[in-house]
């Protein structure tokens, strides 16, 4: 099946088996999205790509596209539930960007920045999280992760590993590592998987390498990731 | 190898060494060895062929599964609204004084640990806990003295009075389902006789909706799953009777649970499947052998097994899965997660399960009711089983009532009937609320009451909880938004986050900090939830309090401090530590919350 | 006046400005407006600031606040500035979401108290500074609209004084505050 649906008005081809999100891209729309990777099959977790179609708000990373749907994307009531999303996710970790060494090259950074997100607005968590430094390429610093799932995916999928899952529930959910000592040091990760450098926001950080383009050359810096999000497969 | 090794090692093999049968095999050794440690984790994992981190994953998922270790007397009081209305939480409180343990803490000779869990399905006789994971009803002091006495004497549970473990059905009143008289096996001959076509066509046209609450046509369910392309395919009858206050299943369960296996066949029969889980949820663990017997002795019958009732080619069979504390699972895909051996996390949809279910073959999930109720329609035929309730709501339907009533218990109404009619019934006076289909149903209030149960006005999955003129109808409301943070999977953003953010504010109100201010963020937050969830649970997470706001608001603003804003946390609370640390108690060491309100 | 007139012109905005528990960048930023200073000279007047030295909050139209809440005298201030402003703006990154100083929140604060003034190698006198003329430290280090309602909030560690700026003229101007790429930015 494939045919034609309206993406904010505008009519969007696609083939069969893409997702709303996929024939909006391919077609120069950027969908907002934290956990969607086009490497990856559609996870459907951060919710920040919700698009609204007939009158029903459903993920676009995982609806198949329809022929004739009606897909509003860009407006106002969108934009302002993706903002409330991105405002849960900056309250339930400890996202301190000064500190940072992701920051410029953060997509939950970029993208709060694109939605214009002043104010983190609901109470913070302020969680006590660990960071694991025992690895010697890789940092773990678990207070930035927003359960996207890409290392556990691409770990899985691609190196074939398995070093990450998600363990416990709720808001107490959490990485581990597959380690009986809960070190990533006594993983066989490394700092080449693919799951090394997946990470959307600053958990999965290679050693030696932080703050290496200044402020003012890093990813983010020029273009909003509206622009750089469609220019690259991430 | 230790005796832990070998155990590990022997439940492994007796699984088969088979992945998908990871949350048995976990079930399994936290009941020998009491928790799971970190090397029987490592263990269970070379075994299976999983990776560590998977297993720690799914066993970190699941409540009832405890990867740290805890008492050898494992007390966890339902934490239902209706099992604290009846005192549950002094009496909780009073366990733990006479056993001096703090609760959700484990005593400092590892002797036993006191805590909550969600809704145990005991509400009719309620309050009620599990000990081990047995049930233990109509608590009282007398009976908390009792345990504690029992407990202090490290009796083990097999030597505690069998009538402390006693579970009443409290069957109230009886229509089609409760009222039949039917033989093993007498929908069976019946449906086989008709051919699958022909009972199909019954099916059909007895018109009959799912009774977990979403009212799925059945009958379009099993045509979808026999039409998908595939083998294999899978009935799988969703016990996992989560929803708070709902208790119907289980007295299926154990006392109609040959209906209830009955139903599953007949959906094999319509369906073309061969094989049969069971989903029954973790605390409803007592059953499982009483089940397994009647499972052999169906099998004994030739109801199960090859050749069912002599028909060739009608092959099918019921293994058990048991479940760990996960109100998500419930959920459909989520179940079939589960029923693979991994964390419960609902699936995207589509596909759905009738083409892509169980290790992808296509599956039908139906509820136990729903499934019990097919063999009326085997019997009677689809247009007797259409003959009663409403057009839109055929058949009859089993309600779990309990609260402020009389007489708590199973009753079972055509659909059709109104809420003024069942309270009349259960003995329910000076009723302000009603909250029909548990946490995530319809609170309904007094002006409501000529409402009827059915699809097409009060959908419910069977819960009926009574609220008299005495309760508070934001506590019923705050409880309920404390479940569902508890039972959030934490998959997507606004559960995870949402649900907990509202118990925030919940909590916030409960403790008089709120402020108007707060009302409007609940108000965003219900929702985000309702617009942006994955899943059914966060979807209807903001229920209660979407309706109580709505029609009990005063319960609301009475809780107010300020009409504007009030600090998020407690100021001067905040300051206790500094005070401590200091020895200071001067009026600087103070913040005056009273000065918060803002111009 | 001329009625007519003060319908068109508009009054000059009274303005204060603190820092709590910041580190005085964001204040530094507006310097950093550089001769805007002189445009912002003719829209404002200055009531309690680091410009000023004034002490204590009058009424005011905006008050701009650095830094989160820490201590109970930050309460204290923030109060005073809430009950005294039309609008409160949070500015920075530790106004907006505790920044650094909330990066002690995962510690418990007992233990860095014992840590620093009783336990630490060369403290002569082990004693937790106690003198009633000191603030009581806060056990979290909290953003400042979880204590006081917040109007307009500008991040940034600090922000830019272009952004500083673009949101006041706006603000001055009577237009709702907005800020974009690339003058949005948190670190």
């Amino acid at each position: 099946m494939s045919g034609t649906f309206l993406f904010d008005g505008q009519p969007v081809p696609f083939e069969d088996g893409q997702t709303i999100l996929q024939a909006a891209r391919a077609a120069g729309h950027y969908v907002p999205h934290l956990c969607w990777h086009p490497d990856f099959p559609a996870h459907g977790s951060c919710k920040l790509c919700i698009v609204k179609v007939a009158g029903r708000h459903v993920s676009s990373c995982a609806m198949p596209a329809k022929d004739g749907m009606e897909v509003e994307s860009n407006t106002p009531e969108i934009n302002g539930e993706r903002r409330a999303l991105l405002q849960m996710l900056f309250v339930e970790g400890n996202h301190f960007c000064p500190s940072c060494e992701k920051s410029g090259n953060c997509q939950l950074q970029a993208l709060a920045y694109e939605l214009e997100m002043l104010t983190p607005r609901f109470n913070h968590f302020f969680p006590d999280r660990p960071v694991d430094a025992s690895h010697p390429d890789v940092l773990l610093d678990f207070n930035r992760c927003i359960f996207c799932e890409l290392c556990v995916r691409a770990s899985r999928d691609v190196d074939g590993k398995n070093v990450f899952a998600l363990t416990e529930r709720g808001i107490h959910k959490h990485l581990a590592v597959n380690a009986e000592s809960g070190r990533l040091a006594d993983t066989d990760f490394s700092a080449g998987d693919r799951a090394a450098s997946i990470c959307p926001v600053g958990v999965i950080l290679t050693k030696r390498v932080g703050f290496a383009s200044p402020i003012g050359a890093r990813k983010y810096d020029a273009q909003p990731i509206r622009v750089v999000a469609m220019q690259e497969d991430e | 190898m230790s005796d832990d090794g070998k155990l590990v090692a022997d439940v492994i093999a007796r699984h088969g060494h088979e992945p998908s049968r990871l949350l048995q095999v976990l079930v399994e050794l936290q009941e020998a060895l009491g928790w799971l440690p970190p090397g029987v984790l490592t263990q269970v994992a070379g075994g299976l062929g999983l990776s560590r981190a998977h297993v720690e994953g799914v066993a970190g998922f699941y409540s009832f599964l405890h990867a740290r270790p805890v008492g050898r007397y494992r007390v966890l009081f339902s934490d239902n609204v209706t099992d604290r209305m009846l005192g549950a939480p002094a009496l909780m409180e009073a366990l733990c004084g006479k056993l001096w343990v703090e609760r959700g803490k484990v005593s400092e000779d590892g002797l036993v640990s006191v805590d909550t869990t969600s809704c145990t399905g005991m509400c009719d006789q309620g309050p009620a806990l599990l000990v081990n994971g047995r049930p233990l009803t109509r608590l009282n002091h007398a009976r908390v003295n009792q345990i504690a006495e029992l407990i202090r004497r490290q009796e083990p549970l097999a030597a505690w009075p069998a009538e402390l473990f006693h579970v009443d059905d409290n069957i109230r009143r009886r229509d089609a389902l409760l009222g039949s008289s039917q033989r093993p096996g007498e929908a069976l001959k019946a449906a086989v006789m008709r051919g699958r076509e022909g009972w199909l066509e019954e099916m059909r046209a007895a018109n009959l909706r799912g009774r977990g609450g979403a009212g799925f046509t059945t009958a379009v369910k099993w045509m979808a799953c026999r039409d998908a392309p595939g083998a294999g395919k899978v009935v799988v009858c969703n016990a996992d009777e989560g929803e708070p206050g709902t208790f119907k299943d289980r007295v299926l369960l154990t006392s109609f649970a040959d209906l209830v296996f009955e139903g599953m066949t007949l959906a094999a029969w319509a369906t073309g499947a061969q094989r049969g889980f069971l989903y029954l949820r973790g605390e409803y663990r007592y059953l499982l052998e009483p089940l397994r017997a009647v499972l052999a002795r169906r099998r004994n019958a030739g109801l199960l097994g090859r050749g069912i009732l002599g028909e060739t080619g009608f092959d099918f069979d019921i293994d058990i899965h048991l479940g760990a504390g996960a109100y998500v699972c419930g959920e459909e895909t989520a179940l079939l997660e589960s029923l693979e051996g991994r964390r419960g996390t609902p699936r995207i949809r589509p596909p759905f399960p009738v083409t892509h279910g169980y290790k992808g073959r296509p599956t039908v999930v139906n509820n136990v009711e729903t499934l019990a109720k097919t063999t009326l329609i085997a019997i009677n035929g689809g247009a007797a089983f259409a003959a009663t309730g409403t057009a839109q709501s055929t058949g009859t339907k089993l309600l779990s009532i309990s609260g402020d009533c009389a007489y708590p218990g199973i009753y079972e109404y055509p659909f059709g009937v109104t809420i003024e009619r069942v309270l009349e019934d259960c003995g329910a006076s000076d009723v302000q609320a009603v909250q029909v289909g548990g946490a995530s149903g319809v609170t309904l209030a007094g002006y409501e009451f000529h409402r009827r149960i059915a699809f097409e006005d009060v959908p419910t999955a069977g819960a009926f909880m009574v609220f008299d003129s005495s309760r508070d109808m934001f506590a019923v409301a705050r409880n309920f938004v404390h479940f569902f943070a508890h039972e959030s999977c934490g998959f997507c953003t606004p559960c995870r986050v949402g649900t907990s953010l509202l118990q925030g504010y919940m909590d916030k109100l409960a403790s008089g900090h709120g402020a108007m201010m707060d009302l409007a963020d609940i108000e965003w937050i219900d929702r985000l939830l309702k617009n942006a969830s994955h899943c059914g649970l966060g979807s209807s997470a903001p229920n209660p309090v979407l309706d109580t706001l709505l029609k009990f608001r005063p319960a609301y603003e009475r809780r107010l401090q300020h009409l504007d804003f009030a600090p998020a946390f407690d100021l001067d609370a905040a300051l206790a530590t500094a005070r401590r640390m200091t020895g200071r108690d001067d009026p600087g060491a103070h913040l005056d919350t009273t000065q918060e309100a803002t111009p | 006046m001329d009625t007519a007139a003060s319908e068109v012109s508009r009054p000059k905005l009274r303005v204060a400005t603190t820092s709590l528990a910041g580190c005085f960048g964001c204040h530094m930023s507006l310097l950093d407006i550089d001769e805007h200073l002189f445009e912002l000279a003719q829209l404002v007047d200055f009531d309690r600031s680091p410009i000023t030295d004034i002490k204590h909050c009058g009424p005011c139209d905006v008050g701009l606040i650095e830094g989160g809440v820490c201590n109970a005298e930050n309460v204290h201030v923030l109060r005073e500035f809430r009950r005294n402003c039309k609008i409160l703006v949070a500015v920075g990154a530790c106004a907006v979401n505790g920044g650094l100083p909330a990066q002690r929140n995962h510690l418990d604060l007992g233990a860095c108290l014992q840590q620093v003034y009783q336990f630490r190698d060369g403290v002569a006198q082990p004693q937790i500074p106690n003198d009633p003329e000191l603030p009581l430290l806060l056990d979290k280090v909290h953003p400042i609209h979880e204590v006081v309602r917040i109007d307009y909030f500008v991040p940034g560690c600090p922000p830019s004084g272009e952004a500083l700026w673009k949101f006041l003229t706006d603000l001055i101007a009577g237009r709702t505050p907005r800020l974009s790429h690339p003058l949005l930015h948190y670190d």
